[in-house]
């Protein structure tokens, strides 16, 4: 039989998604069916004084906290977060009222006056005196080191927040149901809504079920905040007893929803004359907004990758993720990686150019090979290919000799080297536990996962892994839609994970499977024996330890990696940057479907390049100034240059097929590429988003 | 208001400054159109009126009394253009698909990839960064496709 793994097959979607035939959130219509609608709060910081309704509430379905059945706090790590403002404002645009009609204008139209007492709102991450979490990554002697060093290169480097622009904003629809309430929305992770609504209804509720509908793009965005807005449209559902439906415009969704954290990183970096090096002391700082939402992880994650993918024998990182009075900065595709590899990229050019030595040369010395370990004492195995991708893209984008002829020119060649972890940080997939299903069907099996398609392929991925293990035609493979109620709990669609993780899940079911059926056709064995399941847990590599308290160990069960070449120009007039050709060499184990994977990282690199040059969230007063897709740009068709992707292949054993996770890893290169080229014109440029402004304001003479 | 809708003659009765979009997805029942910002930026809801690509979010009603306006769900099921989108993984989450088919079904025979990029300028697309929807509609143009890039290689 033709094997389906390692070929791009049909997508599971079929043609629904070009006919116009799949229905998202915004296109399900129930009977008797209300809008909802969010008030907000328009200062920063404060307390609401009074809360006045200057309108004819007829027909309207009015909530506020009060209504909240159990608990007034969205379960993520922490429970600080409200679904809805009791006295006190922490961030621009908090939920306080919600409204519901059965017309959308009367809707719109209602006017809400709030009358609060303000206070002086704290906007810089560097004056807070909050942390919500510390973290202290320590290797060897790093102060010593420094001491002792040849040389130490000091830097700081700053990254502002990024907007997700799912073209989809966020929506959701509640349903009374017999017994309980069911919600439809445009959601990555089911299970973490439905942990969410447990907490806010209680025991008086027990029977809620979250049903995704196809969505439109996620990266993050729809990881935690769909928490909120499902809370939100269940208090208006179980108040007014009528389906109620929530869909944020692009304003309200730019406005109040999640944003990358914004970071400042500081290295301070001791290295040998010939570019080895033996100290690199970091310090990351990120900016969590108004709760803690998901800021501890995400620094987690920024911290552990914040030293590169280099070996170093005294490395020191702290990190902390700091309170604001803004809107809560969350999940966003490479969950604070991409914010830390920056800063150790534009670094590592910087720490070339001190000493004089060519930058690929001074990352082939450092960079990580089999046996060596990274900050956290993670020992890397065979599956490590740091120096396979940089002397690939080094190879084919003919890099020193462009760099060197273009001196001079308006053009510029810049590379960044960068590795992602893969999965959840350290313990995080033992304590998750994550569960599959296969249900045989009359005709082959259905996926049971709550696992979710966001774009990426989830469906199709594995489809193509259960086919292959089971030995039946990728048709037989159908994937359930994921409803709580139906499907294993197969942990949230995030963190590189889905193909890696639950793709392995499956692929032991499809084995177990495979096993039951013991050489009976699936159409015979159904017959016998009717619909059977097979139900299967996630056990990690039984080599991973990891101590949380000290930060020490494996952090990851493996990596990607990658190395990226941005071929630029730049007018010296205008400062405007015209990326030329982005060359991508990728290795992340073995692609399922060459073609989903090469959509992954074409997508992720048009995000990085946006991150880089274009992206630009203006804050005033602790709220997004442009919130709207006229004046915050994401790349067009005309902004993008040319993509080379190049996916090399070093199976990991760990996962289905010898994969890796591939959705985050192409974030992490493109903006410290960029500026890297930029370095040769003569910028010295250590921020992004790097808009023609930045560049205008770093080129004048000092 | 009546106007031709999917080749077929449609009246409505929705207030004349409704947008089209909303005229399109809620009293016509086509929800193939999207809408992704209401304000023209992301082509998300682009139909074409009177052949001519057009925001449907930026239009009032009353402007398209007795013009021709095709969605989406006029090219059918089986359009070619569509098979190609989905062949090449040029619909990652779908939501810009249906706006940017019907920006690019605008194109004349053999176009370069230039006129593709300019006919798409309107439309965003934030999952594939274009490239895949380039080699979806060159293919489907018969036009040689944007190179699918590099080899493989194993470590």
């Amino acid at each position: 039989m033709r094997l389906s793994v390692g070929n791009s097959v049909a997508r599971k979607d079929g043609i629904g998604k070009a006919t116009g035939a799949a229905r998202y959130a915004d296109d399900i219509v129930f009977p008797g069916m209300l809008h909802g609608r969010t008030i907000r709060s328009t200062i920063p910081r404060g307390t609401i004084k009074s809360i006045r309704l200057d309108f004819d509430t007829t027909g309207f379905t009015v909530v506020d906290y009060r209504d909240v059945p159990a608990t007034n706090a969205v379960d993520l790590i922490a429970q600080d977060q409200p679904f809805l403002v009791e006295r006190e404002v922490r961030h621009m645009a908090e939920p306080i009222l919600l409204l519901a009609h059965e017309n959308r204008e009367a809707l719109n139209a209602a006017n809400v006056i709030i009358e609060y007492d303000e206070e002086e709102p704290l906007f810089d991450p560097e004056e807070s005196t909050l942390s919500f979490k510390n973290i202290d990554i320590v290797k060897g002697d790093v102060d010593q080191a420094l001491a002792s060093a040849e040389i130490v290169v000091e830097g700081t480097y700053r990254t502002g927040h990024q907007e997700h622009v799912y073209i989809e904003p966020n929506g959701v629809i509640a349903v009374p149901e017999e017994g309980g309430m069911a919600i439809y929305g445009s959601v990555q992770c089911p299970f973490y809504v439905i942990k969410a609504l447990r907490c806010l209804l209680g025991s008086a509720h027990p029977n809620v079920r979250v049903i995704q509908t196809e969505t439109g793009g996620g990266f993050g965005g729809k990881e935690e905040y769909p928490s909120m807005i499902s809370g939100h449209a269940v208090l208006l559902a179980l108040k007014s007893g009528r389906p109620v439906k929530i869909i944020y415009d692009r304003a309200e969704d730019m406005v109040a929803t999640t944003k990358r954290h914004p970071s400042i990183v500081r290295h301070r970096t001791g290295v040998t004359r010939e570019g080895r090096l033996v100290a690199m002391d970091i310090d990351v700082l990120m900016d969590g907004g108004a709760y803690v939402t998901l800021s501890p992880t995400v620094l987690s994650r920024g911290c552990i990758h914040a030293a590169g993918p280099y070996r170093c024998d005294n490395v020191h990182i702290r990190g902390r993720t700091m309170f604001t009075n803004t809107p809560p900065n969350g999940a966003f595709r490479g969950f604070g990686a991409p914010q830390t590899e920056f800063a150790v990229e534009v670094h590592m050019d910087r720490i070339a150019e001190q000493l004089g030595i060519d930058p690929v040369e001074l990352r082939r010395i450092n960079a990580l090979r089999p046996g060596d370990t990274t900050a956290t004492g993670q020992t890397l195995r065979a599956d490590c290919s740091a120096t396979m991708v940089l002397d690939e893209a080094v190879k084919r984008t003919d890099f020193s000799r462009k760099r060197k002829e273009w001196r001079g020119t308006n053009r510029a060649i810049g590379l960044s080297l960068f590795y992602h972890g893969a999965g959840f940080t350290g313990a995080g997939e033992r304590n998750l536990k994550s569960k599959a299903r296969l249900d045989l069907t009359p005709t082959g099996v259905r996926i049971a996962v709550g696992s979710t398609e966001i774009g990426q392929g989830t469906r199709t991925m594995h489809a193509q892994i259960v086919s292959d293990a089971l030995g039946i035609p990728y048709e037989n493979v159908e994937v359930a839609q994921p409803d709580t109620s139906k499907v294993a709990d197969s942990g949230p669609t995030v963190a590189s994970r889905t193909c890696m993780v639950v793709g392995k899940i499956l692929e032991e079911c499809a084995l177990e499977m495979k096993e039951k059926l013991a050489g009976e056709t699936i159409d015979e064995f159904y017959k016998h024996y009717g619909p059977i399941s097979v139900e299967r847990m996630y056990e990690p590599p039984e080599w991973i330890k990891w101590d949380d308290a000290s930060y020490r160990g494996d952090a990851y069960a493996t990596f990607g990696w990658g190395c990226d070449v941005a071929e630029l120009e730049m007018d010296r007039d205008t400062f405007e940057v015209r990326p030329i050709k982005l060359t991508a060499v990728q290795e992340f184990g073995r692609p399922i479907h060459p073609a989903l994977a090469r959509g992954q990282i074409e997508g992720g690199t048009a995000q990085g390049l946006g991150y880089a040059l274009l992206e630009h969230v203006v804050m005033k007063n602790g709220a997004m100034a442009n919130g709207q897709l006229t004046n915050y740009t994401i790349a067009t068709t005309l902004d993008m240059p040319e993509i080379d992707v190049v996916m090399m292949e070093n199976p990991y054993p760990g996962g289905p097929f010898g994969a890796k996770g591939v959705g985050e890893l192409p974030m992490d290169g493109p903006a410290p590429a960029v500026v890297n080229a930029l370095r040769t014109l003569g910028l010295d440029i250590r921020e992004v988003p790097a808009t023609p402004e930045l560049l205008a304001a770093r080129a004048k003479p000092a | 208001m009546k106007f031709t809708l999917n080749g077929k003659t449609t009246e409505v009765s929705s207030h004349p400054m409704a947008r089209l979009l909303d005229v399109l997805r809620e009293e016509c029942g086509l929800t193939g159109t999207k809408e992704g910002c209401g304000e023209g930026e992301c082509g998300a809801c682009t139909v074409l009126i009177d052949g001519e690509a057009v925001c449907s979010c930026l239009v009032p009603l009353a402007q398209v009394d007795g013009s021709d306006i095709l969605t989406i769900e006029g090219l059918g099921d089986d359009h070619p253009l569509q098979h190609h989108f989905m062949n090449e993984v040029g619909a990652q989450c779908g939501i810009c698909t249906p706006g940017m088919i019907m920006a690019a079904v605008t194109l004349g025979p053999e176009p370069t990839l230039d006129d593709v990029k300019t006919a798409l300028a309107g439309n965003l697309c934030r999952c594939t960064g274009y490239s895949a929807i380039y080699r979806a509609v060159m293919k489907w143009r018969g036009m040689p496709a944007p190179d699918a890039g590099g080899s493989a290689a194993i470590a």
